[in-house]
């Protein structure tokens, strides 16, 4: 398990690279959904003054 | 009729409803390639006898630099159908792959460097293959500053897809970099005529990354554009029925 961690002495390049693409398929997940949570709000607020103008 | 399924992929609602329904079918097989070529990449795979355990640096590495340039050629072609056919959904297409597309070219620039430091001895170099790669992170942030500085979605769309597709000229450049200039990146050793110069052990896991990868920037890909067709969309009735269910 040590050696595992260890990554041959590689362990402060291996793990930040994982890491690091890591957080950016964690984020493209959130930013994703949140872009079509937003658009979705809008589109709702759209219809909402629509509704009150008529 | 041959064409119908083209005409459907250029109706809105359509388009919704397809992404919506596709998208598990993409994100589930991708979580679990991306899984098995960790494992495989980490834990199976023999250590390089050249590199020891820095190689494994490639399995994050490759797939980041594959999806940078897969997703900016999907950019590109969607852009181009955008503006030849005055298509709608593929301008929705081409606005999506391109927070992607940055976030993943980030990746491959970040990992390339914690790869270059043990092995070339330096983070970076102003190198045919890193600059190239750099220049298309700035293609890729060019386009989304363009597109957030026009207010009017129909002329961001045409005026960000004019330069995604002059943009297009660097993928080739990119690829070819290694083989055209002294890089001191190495040269494919995949994507090649001939066999791939890796072992069967090593070779599986990365297989199964670039395949998962791709999958998963599919599922993004839907995700994101479910929002840019709404947001085309104005007062269509069958927005009513997205929105209230």
């Amino acid at each position: 398990m040590r050696a595992f961690f260890d990554m041959g002495g590689y362990a402060a390049f291996v793990w930040p690279a994982y890491a690091v693409t890591l957080v950016v398929v964690v984020l493209n997940i959130v930013w994703a959904r949140r872009a079509l949570a937003r658009s979705l709000a809008e589109a709702r607020r759209r219809l909402q003054m629509q509704g009150e103008a008529r | 009729m041959a064409w119908t399924w083209f005409h459907r992929l250029a109706s809105p609602p359509h388009v919704y409803a397809l992404a919506a329904r596709l998208t598990p079918w993409f994100a589930w097989p991708a979580a679990l390639l991306i899984a098995a070529g960790l494992w495989g990449g980490l834990v199976l795979a023999p250590p390089d006898y050249q590199q020891g355990d820095g190689f494994r640096i490639l399995y994050v590495h490759a797939p980041s630099a594959w999806m940078s340039l897969m997703v900016y050629t999907t950019m590109a072609i969607a852009a181009a159908v955008g503006l030849i056919w005055r298509m709608k959904v593929a301008h929705a297409v081409a606005a999506s792959c391109a927070p992607i597309g940055a976030s993943f070219t980030f990746a491959a620039l970040v990992t390339g460097a914690l790869w270059g430091e043990p092995m070339w001895g330096t983070y970076w170099e102003w190198d045919p293959r890193m600059t190239s790669e750099l220049v298309l992170l700035f293609l890729y942030l060019g386009y989304m500053g363009l597109r957030a500085g026009i207010e009017d979605t129909q002329r961001a769309d045409r005026a960000s897809a004019l330069l995604a597709v002059v943009g297009v000229v660097n993928v080739p450049i990119i690829h070819y970099s290694v083989t055209w200039w002294n890089s001191l990146h190495q040269a494919p050793s995949v994507m090649r005529i001939g066999k791939p110069s890796m072992p069967a052990a090593m070779l599986a896991p990365l297989l199964l990354m670039l395949l998962g990868f791709t999958l998963l920037f599919v599922a993004l890909l839907l995700v994101r554009l479910r929002g840019e067709v709404l947001a085309r969309e104005r007062a269509a009735s069958w927005i009513r029925e997205v929105v209230s269910g």
